[in-house]
């Protein structure tokens, strides 16, 4: 028989002056978080209410005969599909530098191409906005054409293409370009996470090296690898002045095709042209578009973390 | 320890530099063109709001006005024509900058905060700027139009250089077979307004949508670029591109030569200030309330019609009198030849005629 002793009460930690200082001053940080996202959320709902049940006659940014829902749906269609263009171009770049840095590249290498990848970070979004519009727009314009003329069959390479090469395609080059530093960053980070263990026993198993990539170190950083992409879509989901400056939108449309001059407009562009001329209820309305934004980023982080907690237990962040 | 000490002397000279560099004044070295010096020394600070398109202007007579009476700050914040007019009616801007007057209506319903009770509005056409319709092909400088071809190409019935309707306005011209992209602008402007009623004006068989600052979304869209930069900058990067942009920023493309009567004008600031003096002001309004109602199918000598008006907008009567007598000497420099020269040489803008600026002065003689 066996007893087990009563559990001894826990000592109780001394508490200095400093330990509470500095609970306390964490506290309020995090709850200045909260209140920060509360004010903003409660701005937005308050300044959105006048727009939602608004017609063409209280506010003239509306177009003719439509309420707002009409309005704000093309534009929430143009910046997911964008977006979503933006992330499929940059998720497998950002996954293969991340992996040559941490797997492939010599150490010298290795550190110099991190520092010049964090760099691009650095470079602030107008100037990207101009070097699509200056630089990038004209040299893509030729191999628009010749996917138009060749291609043309595709319902995403539809022509008539466009003569200056600012399409939905060329904002999503550049919206790629934005959200790779962040995103290699983070899988960076993951991949040189991975227990030295796990990949030198799939090495002694006979593994490649990239086969040992494909075992050990891909599953283990696929946490890291869906907060990167949710990461970088946030930002694409939400850059202005670079798709303001760059793509050659229609308001109101809605298209799949890629290299036209017809494109869909996005959110926080059309908020960037429309706003200095906007008065009374358009104000109203432009609000509620970045509400309708605000709720839509929301909404992808929230998708995005429940496929991260289905897979839990086999994440390597246990 | 020798680089410890050149880094500390360095650190404190770029921190000095930068905090010294705050100290500067707004002023202007080198002899400028001059407002003649009125009275005892002006002292306040005057603020105005309003249009992008006047904002280069009167950054040029603020620079010019505040040389000339240190001890007063003039602020111009370009936030956009309706921002002005709102801010003029809350009481927050002195004077504003619109690209279009306000409506009869709107001066009925007020409320004008910064106003005194029953004060009329004054609302002055100061800054005039011809619009140019600019097109990139090569070894073209310049073609001639008429208002029917440039509805048909922005509108998109019209779709290739080498059609009939231009190559017959322009036969010395070696047209190529080359697509019209026509380019416009994506944010709302009082560009886009001002040439949209042009066309509604001068082409109303082609062009059948109301003039307003977003261009409309049904026809053709061609390109979509953003404020005037942008629009230069697409038109100079496609070939056979077409667009619309401030004269002054037309730079080194072709521009269009527009018919009128039997001739094709091109644009220059004389024929600008002419179709503004050829036009009838609006009627029913004050004689202090210079509206112009551009008469854009005017066939009278040497006008071109495409033009912007940016009015400034003040009171009759302030409800603050040191406001007036800020406002009333900037109005004058503004409208004297000397400030209008300042504002050509800087942003390319047409200088008013003699007309002009005696009714212009007339109704800064009123306020008080």
């Amino acid at each position: 028989m066996t007893t087990t002793a009563p559990a001894r009460s826990q000592p109780k930690a001394t508490l200095r002056l400093g330990d509470r200082v500095f609970s306390r001053t964490a506290v309020a940080a995090g709850l200045m978080i909260l209140v920060t996202l509360a004010a903003v959320a409660i701005f937005l709902i308050l300044r959105s209410i006048p727009a939602f049940g608004a017609t063409s006659e209280d506010a003239s940014i509306l177009p003719a005969g439509e309420n707002f829902w009409g309005y704000v749906w093309p534009l929430v269609f143009g910046t997911v599909w964008a977006a979503a263009l933006a992330l499929v171009i940059a998720t497998p770049l950002s996954i293969g530098i991340a992996l040559f840095i941490s797997h492939y590249a010599p150490r010298r290498l290795a550190s110099t191409l991190g520092y010049i990848v964090d760099l691009l970070a650095a470079v602030p979004s107008v100037v990207f906005g101009l070097w699509g519009i200056l630089v990038l727009a004209p040299a893509v314009q030729p191999i628009y054409s010749w996917l138009v003329e060749n291609a043309g069959w595709f319902p995403l390479f539809a022509g008539p293409v466009s003569a200056t090469g600012r399409t939905i395609l060329t904002a999503a080059i550049v919206l790629a370009v934005m959200i790779l530093p962040i995103m290699t960053a983070i899988c960076r980070e993951v991949f040189l996470q991975t227990p030295v263990l796990h990949e030198e026993a799939a090495l002694a198993l006979g593994a490649t090296r990239w086969e040992m990539i494909r075992t050990a170190v891909l599953p283990f950083g696929r946490s890291g690898i869906i907060s990167a992409g949710v990461l970088g879509l946030g930002r694409a989901l939400g850059e202005t002045m670079a798709v303001a400056m760059v793509l050659s939108a229609t308001p109101g449309l809605v298209s799949f095709a890629l290299l036209q001059s017809a494109n869909p407009q996005t959110i926080a562009a059309n908020i960037a042209l429309s706003f200095p001329e906007a008065y009374g209820v358009n104000i109203n309305v432009l609000i509620a578009t970045g509400l309708i934004l605000f709720v839509v980023t929301f909404a992808v982080n929230a998708f995005a973390r429940w496929i991260v907690s289905r897979r839990r237990e086999f994440s390597g962040a246990n | 320890m020798k680089l410890t000490r050149i880094a500390q002397l360095g650190a404190v000279t770029a921190v000095a530099a930068l905090a010294l560099a705050g100290c500067a004044a707004n002023e202007s070295t080198a002899g400028q063109t001059s407002a003649p010096d009125t009275g005892p020394a002006l002292s306040g600070t005057l603020s105005g709001i309003g249009a992008s398109s006047m904002g280069a202007a009167q950054e040029a007579w603020i620079a010019a006005f505040q040389t000339d009476n240190p001890d007063v700050t003039v602020n111009y914040a370009a936030e956009g024509s309706g921002a002005g007019r709102e801010g003029f009616q809350a009481g927050a801007a002195d004077f504003a900058g619109s690209d279009r007057a306000f409506t009869l209506d709107e001066i009925a319903a007020g409320p004008f905060d910064g106003c005194a009770a029953d004060s009329g509005i004054l609302q002055l056409p100061l800054y005039i700027s011809p619009i140019a319709v600019i097109f990139n092909l090569e070894g073209i400088d310049s073609l001639n139009l008429d208002a029917d071809t440039i509805a048909a190409i922005f509108a998109g019935t019209i779709t290739n250089w080498s059609d009939p309707r231009i190559a017959e306005q322009n036969p010395d011209v070696e047209l190529p077979d080359l697509g019209i992209t026509a380019v416009h602008r994506s944010d709302d402007s009082g560009t886009t307004e001002n040439f949209t009623d042009y066309l509604f004006q001068a082409a109303p068989s082609v062009w059948t949508w109301e003039p307003d600052g977003n261009w409309p979304a049904t026809p053709v869209p061609g390109e979509a670029a953003a404020q005037t930069s942008g629009v230069v900058a697409a038109v100079s990067g496609g070939n056979g591109t077409i667009g619309y942009a401030d004269a002054s920023r037309a730079g080194d493309l072709g521009t269009v030569a527009l018919k009128v009567g039997s001739e094709y004008v091109p644009f220059t600031p004389e024929a600008a200030a002419a179709i503004v003096d050829a036009s009838p002001l609006e009627s029913g309004r004050e004689s202090y309330d210079i509206a112009v109602e551009l008469d854009r199918t005017s066939e009278a000598q040497g006008v071109y019609p495409i033009v912007l008006i940016s009015y400034t907008i003040a009171c009759e009567t302030y409800a603050d009198a040191a406001a007036a007598a800020l406002v009333t000497p900037y109005l004058e420099y503004i409208s004297s030849p000397a400030g209008q020269d300042a504002a050509a040489a800087g942003t390319g803008s047409a200088p008013i005629s003699d007309e002009l600026r005696s009714k212009v002065d007339a109704a800064i003689a009123l306020i008080s």
